[in-house]
């Protein structure tokens, strides 16, 4: 075994570390060290994750087995990783984001009490623990185990100011909406289970094992995991809790809502592809619903006015187009954008969080406005984030989002068509939340204006590298078509493989051209609109909808959780107490009831007694005569 | 003698002891009617031997055996007497009265 | 009698003279001294026994059997096997834990609670160890009266009306049970003693797995002993004696409830249900299984809307067992692998939650969850605790309940798929109602109540560990439990083909 790989296991173990020894120092430990700490672990992964990628992407990959986690005649669960191609990029993404948003939070997050700061980070760090194990495992019971694990972390830092309730039940919400799909995912690995016997990718994804499921069996099986896809990715109909979860510290939002835990979904069904290429059903649905999701987001982040609304529901619409990518088989256009995005997304969420702390916790944009001015290096790199998801020709997600599109457009032109006019409105509702936030007067109160300030170091440090990051981390996938060599799909392709693009050069400069132009044009339009922005209330209907977020919450709580709760309350007050327990009762009421009407007969009149003695004697002997 | 006539004889008896028993409440009384009862039957058992100890079908101890019962009877009656005459005395000390609905709880 | 110093032996006898010393002592705080003293000398035994796993003398049933009424049969007759070992380890186990963590609770007449606590271990113990069906009944009846006292003389204000009921309840169970154990008995063949005394019939374990009964009797069988092991376990329709019981039991007595005495009706399902009646078994499961899902689903269903935090969880805890049930009538390895591994996890659990709340109710003297609110303020310790200790009891990964769960749900599944689906319902419904309680006792702000409350003490802290540790150490490592029982399962399904 290489060298390198025989120290994999400290990538996830040391986040667990920091979890525990932040965790229990809590109260001893001092701010500085609880973040060089916290910082300091996944600084250490990161660069084993370095040395282990070097190693992967000359071409060595490997399965590394711990110990068993189960063994049974019948089943047996072993805690293994895989280091390939594809866990090999999701450890840079997770371990380099994640360690310039603990770096960020350490000055972020500087104002909270000691013991609230190191359980902070110490959240974080179980977070990373469990990001890592998901991409690390090599089956996919150890996927799992890091898919709640992360689940249970987003839920911890959702809630993490838990004195305010609105907080406590977003957490909660999200960890219900992710536990459905988890229900999914559970299935469909119950249902790999019984007809393969193993949870193991390599014995899986073996052509004979494959050659032992049906077609149903195969699209039971992958639509149950696109259900636990939908859950932890944030697509309809799990998607709400996704914008609640921004209840949490702003840098949580970038890591867990953004950059990392919602592309589980996305990392789950590349490294199923093999099982997903061979349900064309599945892959109709993952399409429709990833088209649907990202047209419907991207219409409610028009109309929200909460900075980081605007760029939940911009992250629910573009884990809306990976999904398309995925259901179009394009796996390695939704791996590449699931990159970018991480880059300008975290970027952006970041540059938010920067642009709250500037206004003191506000984060209504119809509050802000020419922030430009005051805070120089949040401005530019937001700006640069914003170029880069729009898809501006030479920032990295013009690269990933011209793959998907283009994919798409092979797919179906009406595809195309839906994903490009999305692609419109994201590029409108990014821009126009640039120009409310940072162009234009400043509308807030006059306290927040003398306090406007760039952040320190820590923070922008940050921004930087990734702003950098958002330009350049489109050249490792070039196409063909534009000179490059596409090196991810080269990369990727021992584990990964789109279908096959036949698009002729031609056709993809067209494409490019056209979607460039309109973008430009819908930029353009933000601008005249949004540049000197008054507040107005929502006017038009539609504008009501979209900022009541097409009420789609409201549907919820009556199609759901109001019947379920009825249905409780008639378990409750009916079934349990009138007839469960009724019958159970009211067999000691009968017994009850029929002593006090038997006790007459003990009336002690020596008569009746002998009278009835008389009455038995003379029946005995009808019986004994007649009968 | 046909045996019939003591049949009837005894089961007017027997009934007149049970209608005494159901209808009258005071102890002695009814106390007599139980023995008027037992009388009953003895004289019934004592009529079946009689008439069936002729019968030479039957063995000669088994002729007998119904009067022995008799016996039997007569000196349980005799024991019940005493136990019964004992209980109703200690009654009538205790409640002054020999009424048997009077006793009518079982407690106290 | 075994000419060794047998493990059963002590099992039985150290609880019992423990029991006695209780009764006779003086000074009446003593008797909760000697209660921790013997119970945690009998968990020292308790982990000796496992290292003689391999020993010829010890292996498969460790038995001590002595004669008891020759003529009829019958037979002081107890020992272990995986099974055994793996839920008396749990009882073992549990005694120490409740007696220390309800240590700061004022009992009064210490004496008569203690000895009667200790009693109660006894009967347990001999519950799992029995191996003789007159044994077995008389194990199962001498764990049930001592809690009758407990729970009528220690327990809340409605405990009468309660006690009263689970009493009848489940007495009238076991006597259903003890009409089948004699209808079995008289179908056994004989019996011979050493002594050249032989009996014509036999309460033995191995005969009862022997009687050649018709399928026709199997079925009342069945029925006759199944509805004793629904009572006690208990699953739908047959619980609703279960939730007033909890409520006002005094919480040592429900933790011993919840924790390890509804562990015997599921023990008896494997070791006196489905091996003694094989065809019936196989002929009911559906029926078994549709039942037990039910109850799963309806009872997470009402543990959402209980304010009582005590109901809600024994809600909770009627869904899990429900779950227990549907996976031993699933009648595979993975399945009944899981449900042995559960019973023990899910005994830890419980009775961790019960310490969480005896604390929280000792404390602030509130049980509605409605009038609690923000206790992570003032008690952040027992919060992380029992933020561990809820996530495990809704199974989260690397907590003892996945193994559990995982096993018992992909076995339900390889039975049957729609059965798993809707048992699956409980994962998400068990979340929503763990979770809202977390929020409203644990998060928002504080309040009258909970404001000026103190943190816990050293003790519960200690216990509180030992239960999170053995939830980690099982929830990443599972499979020390699993090879303790491996081989009962695989002479149960023998039993069962």
């Amino acid at each position: 075994m290489n060298t390198i790989f025989q120290l994999a296991w400290l990538i996830p173990i040391l986040p667990l570390v920091g979890f525990v020894i932040n965790g229990l120092g809590r109260k001893t430990l001092s701010k500085t060290l609880v973040g060089i700490i916290g910082s300091g672990v996944i600084l250490i992964s990161f660069v084993i994750s370095v040395l282990v990628f070097l190693q992967i992407k000359q071409g060595h990959t490997d399965v590394i087995h711990y110990f068993d986690f189960i063994q049974l005649r019948s089943l047996s669960i072993a805690v293994d990783f895989k280091l390939d191609q594809l866990s090999g990029l999701f450890l840079l993404i997770i371990t380099g984001i994640g360690f310039l948003i603990h770096l960020y939070s350490t000055s972020y997050m500087h104002e909270e009490d000691n013991k609230d700061f190191a359980k902070y980070f110490a959240y974080l760090n179980l977070f990373v623990f469990s990001m890592l194990l998901l991409v690390l495992g090599a089956n996919y019971i150890v996927m799992f185990v890091g898919w709640e694990g992360v689940g249970l972390c987003s839920y911890l830092l959702i809630g993490y100011w838990f004195r305010n309730s609105d907080y406590t039940n977003a957490a909660k919400k999200a960890f219900v909406m992710n536990r459905i799909g988890d229900l999914g995912f559970l299935l469909a690995v119950f249902w790999l289970i019984s007809k393969i016997g193993s949870v193991s990718y390599d014995q899986i994804f073996l052509s004979a094992n494959l050659a032992k499921l049906s077609v149903f069996d195969i699209t039971g099986i992958t639509l149950l995991m696109f259900v636990g896809a939908t859950g932890k990715s944030a697509q309809i109909p799990l998607y709400t809790w996704l914008p609640d979860a921004m209840a949490g510290p702003t840098p949580v939002s970038a890591l867990i809502h953004a950059a990392t835990m919602v592309t589980a979904g996305i990392y789950m069904i590349a490294r199923s592809s093999a099982l997903f290429s061979l349900a064309p059903i599945t892959q109709h649905v993952i399409t429709i619903v990833g088209l649907a999701t990202a047209l419907l987001a991207a219409s409610i982040a028009i109309q929200q006015n909460d900075i980081k609304k605007v760029l939940a529901y911009s992250t629910v619409s573009q884990l809306g187009f990976m999904f398309v990518a995925l259901g179009t088989g394009n796996y390695v256009a939704a791996v590449f954008h699931v990159l970018t995005h991480a880059f300008f997304k975290a970027l952006m969420f970041l540059g938010s969080g920067s642009v709250i702390h500037a206004m003191g916790g506000e984060q209504d944009i119809r509050k802000m406005g020419g922030l430009h001015k005051h805070m120089k290096i949040t401005s530019i790199t937001f700006f640069i984030g914003c170029l880069a998801i729009s898809g501006i020709p030479g920032f990295s997600g013009f690269f990933s989002k011209d793959s998907i599109l283009s994919g798409a457009y092979e797919y179906h032109p009406f595809v195309y068509a839906i994903a490009l006019f999305t692609a419109l409105l994201t590029a409108f509702y990014m821009f126009r939340l640039y120009f409310i936030t940072f162009t234009g007067k400043f509308r807030g109160t006059h306290d927040q204006e003398h306090h406007l300030h760039e952040s320190p170091l820590a923070m922008t440090f940050p921004l930087i590298v990734l702003a950098i990051l958002s330009i350049v981390g489109g050249y490792i996938g070039v196409p063909a078509s534009l000179g490059g060599h596409d090196e991810l799909s080269i990369y990727l392709s021992p584990v990964v493989k789109s279908v096959e693009q036949s698009l002729a050069h031609e056709t993809e400069y067209v494409l490019m051209g056209l979607s460039s132009v309109l973008v430009i044009l819908s930029i353009l339009f933000a601008w005249v609109k949004f540049r000197n922005y008054k507040n107005a209330l929502p006017t038009t209907w539609l504008q009501k909808v979209l900022e009541n977020k097409w009420y789609v919450d409201e549907f919820y709580q009556k199609i759901v959780v109001e019947p379920v709760q009825s249905l409780s309350v008639f378990f409750n007050n009916v079934i349990e107490n009138k007839i469960v327990d009724g019958i159970v009762n009211g067999v000691g009421k009968l017994v009850n009831y029929s002593s006090r009407q038997l006790r007459w007969l003990q009336s002690g009149q020596v008569g009746a007694y002998v009278l009835l003695m008389v009455l038995g004697m003379l029946i005995l002997f009808f019986i004994q005569l007649f009968l | 003698m046909d045996i019939k006539l003591y049949i009837i004889l005894a089961i007017t008896l027997f009934t007149i002891g049970m209608i005494g028993v159901l209808v009258r409440r005071n102890a002695i009384i009814i106390f007599m009617c139980v023995e008027l009862m037992l009388n009953a039957v003895n004289l019934l058992l004592v009529a079946f031997s009689k008439m069936h100890a002729l019968n030479p079908s039957l063995s000669p101890t088994v002729a007998s055996d119904a009067q022995i019962f008799v016996f039997f009877i007569m000196v349980v009656a005799a024991a019940e007497v005493s136990v019964g005459l004992a209980i109703i005395v200690m009654m009538y000390r205790n409640v002054h009265t020999v009424d048997v609905n009077f006793l009518n709880r079982l407690k106290h | 009698m075994g000419t060794y110093f047998s493990f059963p032996d002590l099992f039985i006898w150290l609880p019992l003279l423990a029991a006695f010393l209780c009764f006779v002592i003086n000074k009446e705080q003593q008797a909760k001294t000697i209660a921790i003293v013997f119970s945690l000398f009998v968990l020292g035994v308790s982990v000796c026994s496992l290292f003689y796993l391999n020993d010829d003398k010890y292996l498969n049933f460790n038995n001590v059997n002595y004669i008891w009424l020759k003529y009829l049969g019958a037979s002081y007759f107890i020992g272990l096997d995986g099974t055994g070992r793996l839920l008396t380890m749990l009882t073992a186990l549990a005694f120490p834990m409740i007696l220390i963590a309800t240590f700061n609770t004022r009992q009064d007449k210490p004496r008569a609670f203690y000895g009667l606590m200790m009693l109660t271990q006894a009967g347990l113990m001999g519950v799992f160890m029995a191996l003789d069906a007159l044994s077995f009944y008389f194990f199962w009846e001498l764990a049930l009266i001592p809690i009758y006292f407990l729970c009528s003389k220690w327990g809340g204000e409605k405990r009468i009306e309660a006690t009263f009921k689970f009493f009848v309840y489940t007495f009238a169970g076991s006597l259903l049970m003890l009409i089948g154990i004699i209808y079995v008995y008289l179908h056994t063949t004989g019996r011979s003693f050493g002594d050249g005394v032989y009996a014509q019939h036999s309460f033995a374990l191995s005969s009862f797995y022997m009687s050649q009964l018709s399928a026709t009797e199997q079925t009342s069988l069945f029925a006759l002993f199944f509805v004793a092991f629904a009572i006690k376990m208990p699953i739908f329709p047959f619980h609703t004696w279960q939730p007033g019981a909890y409520d006002q039991s005094p919480t040592a007595v429900t933790m011993i409830l919840s924790g390890v005495m509804v562990k015997m009706g599921l023990f008896g399902l494997l070791r006196w249900l489905l091996p003694v009646f094989p065809l019936a078994s196989i002929h009911f499961k559906n029926v078994v299984i549709i039942l037990s899902i039910i109850g799963v689903v309806y009872a997470s269903c009402i543990a959402m809307i209980q304010d009582n935090i005590k109901r809600l969880v024994a809600y909770s805890s009627i869904a899990h067992i429900g779950l227990m049930c549907a996976a031993i009538f699933s009648m595979n390895e993975i399945s009944l692998q899981g449900a042995l591994l559960q019973m023990f996890n899910h005994g830890i659990n419980i009775i961790g939650m019960w310490i969480v709340i005896e604390i929280i109710e000792r404390k602030t003297g509130v049980k509605k969850i409605s009038e609690l609110s923000g206790l992570a303020a003032t008690m952040p310790v027992l919060t992380i605790f029992f933020v561990i200790i809820a996530f495990a009891n809704i199974a989260l990964p690397l907590t003892n309940a996945f193994a559990g769960e995982f096993l018992m749900f992909t076995g339900l599944y390889h039975y049957n798929q729609w059965f798993a689906f809707i048992a699956g319902l409980g994962i998400i419904l068990s979340a929503v109602y763990t979770l809202n309680m977390i929020r409203k006792v644990f998060y928002g702000s504080l309040n009258a109540v909970t404001h000026e409350v103190k943190d816990i003490s050293w003790n519960e802290k200690l216990i509180l560990l030992v239960i999170v540790a053995i939830i980690f150490f099982i929830g990443i490592y599972p499979q020390p439990l699993i090879e303790l029982t491996k081989e009962s399962v695989s002479t149960l399904l023998m039993k069962l083909k």
